[in-house]
Order: C-alpha cells, then structure tokens, then sequence
C-alpha cells in the first residue's frame, strides 16, 4: 500500500507542463466546457501548440503609435476570427485551431535581397525588442476592434535581408497545411493565403510583424506565431501564420484580389468614401457596440500613411 | 399506422405542439441574450440567426404541398397558415435589426441603402412581398378575395423565397455551401410544382371552354 510522499517517476508533472501551468488552464478555459475535463488535459498537456500559444512576452517598447481608445476583450479577440484554413464561421478558428502546431517554425526571408535568411521563432523574437501597439482593426465586412499587438516593425526584418534596386513590392505567404487545416478546402479561396505590399508601405514604420497580443504570444486562431498587422488597411491584408516573405520587382497576387477583383483591391486602404460594390464602408461596428460608428480615412492613420498614395486615384487603387 | 398520424394531426393539441416548436428558435436567441452569449457581435448573430430562420421557416411552408400528396397526409395544410405566419414574424425581427442597430431608424438613409445596394434591394424585396401574405392569411380574407385569386396571390411566396436565397448568397464571401443549399431545396420545391402543374390536365379549363 501507497503512502502519501510514496511519489513514482510517473507521478511527477511534467516540466513542460509544469512551466505551461497558467497556461494550461487558461486554454483549458477557452476550450470550453463543451470537452470533458480529462480529455482537455491530454490535449493540451502533450499539444506543443497549446503550449506555444499564450506564452509571456516581455514588452519593452511603448509605442507612441498606440491609440487611446477602449481596447476589446481578450475574449472577444479570441473568440471572433477569419481564419478561413480552420472555417470560415467566426467561431470556428477558436474551435478548431487548438492543435494547430505553431513550433517549431520557420519564415523564410528571399527573393530580391542580399542576404536572404531563415529564421526560427526564437530567432524572430531577439530581432528587435518587442513593443507593445494599441491599433484599431477595421474589415472589410464592417466591423472593428482595438488590439494591443506586439512585436516590432517588419521594416526591421526586411532591412536585415537587404533588398536588392530591383526589390519595389514584398509578398508574403501562409502557411497552407491541409492535414492540419482540413476546413481550408471548403472555404472557396485558393490557399496558401498570400498577400502583398508596396515596399514603401511596406517599411511604414506602422506595419507591424506581429508575435503576440496582450502581453503574450499569439493565440492559434489570431495568426499564431507570426502574422502582420497593417492598421490602415482591410484587415484581410494583415496575413497570418507567415511562413515566406519574398521581396518581387512586380505586384505580387493576393488572395481576396484573385478571388474577386471588383471587391478587394491590391491596396485596399480603408476608405470611408470608396464602398465595396455590395455593402457601405462609410460605417463599423466596434465590437462590443450596438450602433454603428463614422469609419475613418486610413482607418484614422492619415498623419502617418497618407503621403504613401499622394497623387493616386484612390478610387481606381481601391 | 397512417390513421395513428392522422389523429396526431387531427388532435386538437396538435397546433400548440406546432407553435411551441416554432417559437423555440426565437425561445433560444431569448436564453442566449439572457446568458450574454450573443458571440462578441450580439448584432450580427442576431440577424444571422433570424434570418436562417426567416429561410427555414419559407422552405418548410413550401414543402407542406409536396409533403401532403407524397407521404398522402392532407391534413398537413392545418399548420401551413402558421409556419408561413412564423416566416413573417422571424423576418420582422430581421428587419428590426437592421433598421435599428445598422441604420439607427434612419429611413432616409435606409432607402439610400435599399436603392443603392443590390443585396439589400432583394432581402428587402422579400421581405415586403410577404407583408400582404401576412395580411390576408386569414379565413376572412380567403373568402373575400374567393379561392383563385387569394392562391394567385400566395405565389408570392416563391419570388419571396428566391429573393431570401439570392439575399444570403449575395451577403456570403466565399462560403457558398448554406445559400446554395437553400437554394437546391428551393428549387426541387418549385422544380416539383412546376412538374405537377404541366402534368395536370386542366377541368376547370376544359369546363370553361366547353361552356
């Protein structure tokens, strides 16, 4: 008979359960009641993404970009996502991204560059130092939230590479995994996701390569564990989950633009007075309001973006 | 076995049966608002919601003819009436929705919207086409209008119909799969009336003509 401090090899935790403890249960928290306790535990304890996800991150940058404004709710953020690879209902990605293995993982820097690189996570993390940006979010399909993302400027990383005379667009590529993303198929878009941006918005210091989101590292379903976040833009143009970032002398494709190019532009600037052909952008929804609010020029980044598209039609350049 | 669902059917408790299914969608969205999980846009579900139900309700008021000569239970059409009338009531509440929280009650700028975009113009096509249905759903207004031309009327309900399937496949990105799914339903519905009319010789015709 067993005595209490009677402890086996298999009665130790784990360690990296252990050092994940906080945030075992908080993905336990957002699985749901929906999945039997045991059956979460196993999950989450020996899923190397559940143990990615939700990490601390040390932020040493306050950014003077941060707006003021109210931020949403973690829940929110996490729980309202268009991911279409895990669904295209905006609960699925919180649903079905849970397993999503974000580690290791690899971004690859080429094309018309010097010295192209590959980096892993760890890698990505120590560029720079990690800031800390309060953005406004707008999509395309009317609706809006404030975030506090991290992560640096993704001018930082393209600088690095060093861009060749040729280099005038960068295109960027998801990763496109359809044994881990069985929804993708069915979700009507050509995957892997990919988008693209002129370089000099590209070197917009407001272009953000982001790692994490209130204080800690990307949830699975918001881009885990690298993604942009481009705030005077659709949010469709802030791609998730990158695995490629390829500078190109010319306009590279991108997804929405090649499913229907009467909708989504390649610029695809927010832009209160240029509608999309079936609904208004004159108006959002914040989330977390009942009524709609007056959508801003450039999502309100004017000051700092403006300049980038002096003399252009935006109307043509939707 | 048939007359066992007959007098189901017959029975006079039947139609509260009927009703309080119906009025469990509406039941549940009431629970969730009351458990504040209405998903972090409460709008958006809710006229996603009610207008699911808007569509549901239409396809299963179509089916009631079909249903009734092919499994032969005539005594469906006691609750046709109430599903179409459940139809009206789940896109009143859509529409509320988007008077209210998309467009504040501001009805010059909703019929800028109606004018101006094509979904719109078509969910609110269907919706005001079924306002007279609604209106004349009653004993009353059947016998005032006389038999044909209340049923010339109801088929109304069609172009209804098509103009809710049109509105949510219109209103989708790229995930056609539950408009075009409505729509295949739709149309074996009305694939199946088509049928049953060309085949059907006419007597009320024929008695006319021979006349």
């Amino acid at each position: 008979m067993r005595k209490f401090g009677d402890l086996t090899q298999a009665d130790i935790t784990p360690k990296s359960v252990y050092f994940n403890r906080r945030q075992i249960l908080r993905a336990m928290g957002m699985a749901g009641i929906a999945i039997a306790g045991g059956e979460v535990l196993s999950r989450v304890a020996f899923s190397p993404a559940a143990v990615q996800a939700g990490t601390k991150l040390n932020v040493t940058v306050k950014s003077p970009f941060s707006t003021t404004e109210k931020m949403n709710s973690f829940g929110d953020v996490i729980h309202y996502n268009n991911f279409y690879e895990f669904g295209t209902d905006k609960s699925d990605p919180s649903r079905n991204a849970g397993n999503f293995r974000t580690s290791p993982w690899t971004v690859s820097v080429e094309g018309e560059v010097k010295k192209p690189a590959k980096y892993s996570m760890d890698d990505i993390l120590k560029l720079a130092p990690l800031e800390e940006r309060i953005y406004r979010h707008r999509c395309v399909e009317g609706w809006s939230i404030v975030v506090p993302w991290i992560g640096y400027s993704l001018s930082t990383i393209v600088k690095l590479a060093e861009p060749t005379e040729k280099a005038r667009f960068i295109a960027f590529q998801s990763l496109y995994d359809p044994s881990q993303m069985p929804w993708g198929s069915r979700s009507g878009i050509e995957l892997p996701y990919v988008e693209g941006l002129r370089l000099d918005e590209a070197m917009n210091p407001l272009t953000l390569l982001c790692v994490g989101m209130y204080g800690e590292s990307l949830p699975n379903q918001d881009g885990a564990p690298v993604r942009l976040v481009i705030p005077w833009k659709y949010g469709f143009k802030s791609i998730k989950s990158i695995v490629k970032i390829r500078l190109v002398k010319d306009m590279p494709p991108t997804t929405w633009n090649r499913y229907a190019s009467s909708e989504y532009g390649f610029y695809s600037n927010v832009n209160p007075n240029v509608d999309h052909p079936r609904w208004s952008q004159a108006t959002e929804r914040r989330l977390g309001e009942i009524l709609r609010r007056k959508t801003l020029m450039f999502n309100g980044y004017s000051d700092q973006v403006a300049s980038l598209y002096n003399g252009m039609d935006l109307k043509k350049n939707y | 076995m048939r007359d066992l669902l007959r007098q189901l059917l017959l029975n006079k408790w039947s139609k509260v049966a009927v009703f309080t299914i119906c009025v469990s969608p509406v039941a549940y969205l009431g629970w969730r608002t009351y458990q504040g999980q209405l998903t972090a846009n409460p709008v958006e579900f809710i006229q996603h919601f009610t207008g699911d139900w808007t569509l549901r309700f239409l396809l299963i008021t179509l089916s009631i003819t079909p249903l009734r000569k092919l499994v032969n239970l005539p005594d469906l059409i006691r609750f046709r009436r109430m599903l179409g009338l459940f139809a009206f009531f789940y896109v009143c509440l859509h529409f509320l929705t988007y008077i209210g929280p998309d467009q504040s009650f501001d009805v010059a700028g909703m019929w800028k919207d109606v004018a101006k975009r094509p979904f719109i113009t078509v969910g609110f096509l269907g919706f005001v086409l079924l306002i007279p249905l609604a209106l004349t759903s009653t004993k009353g207004w059947i016998r005032r209008l006389g038999g044909r031309r209340w049923q010339a009327l109801h088929r109304l309900i069609y172009v209804s119909a098509l103009c809710g399937v049109v509105h949510y496949y219109w209103l989708v990105k790229s995930d056609h799969r539950l408009p075009l799914l409505y729509g295949t339903l739709l149309a074996a519905l009305l694939v199946y009336r088509l049928g049953v009319s060309l085949l059907k010789p006419r007597p009320a015709i024929v008695a006319s003509a021979a006349r």
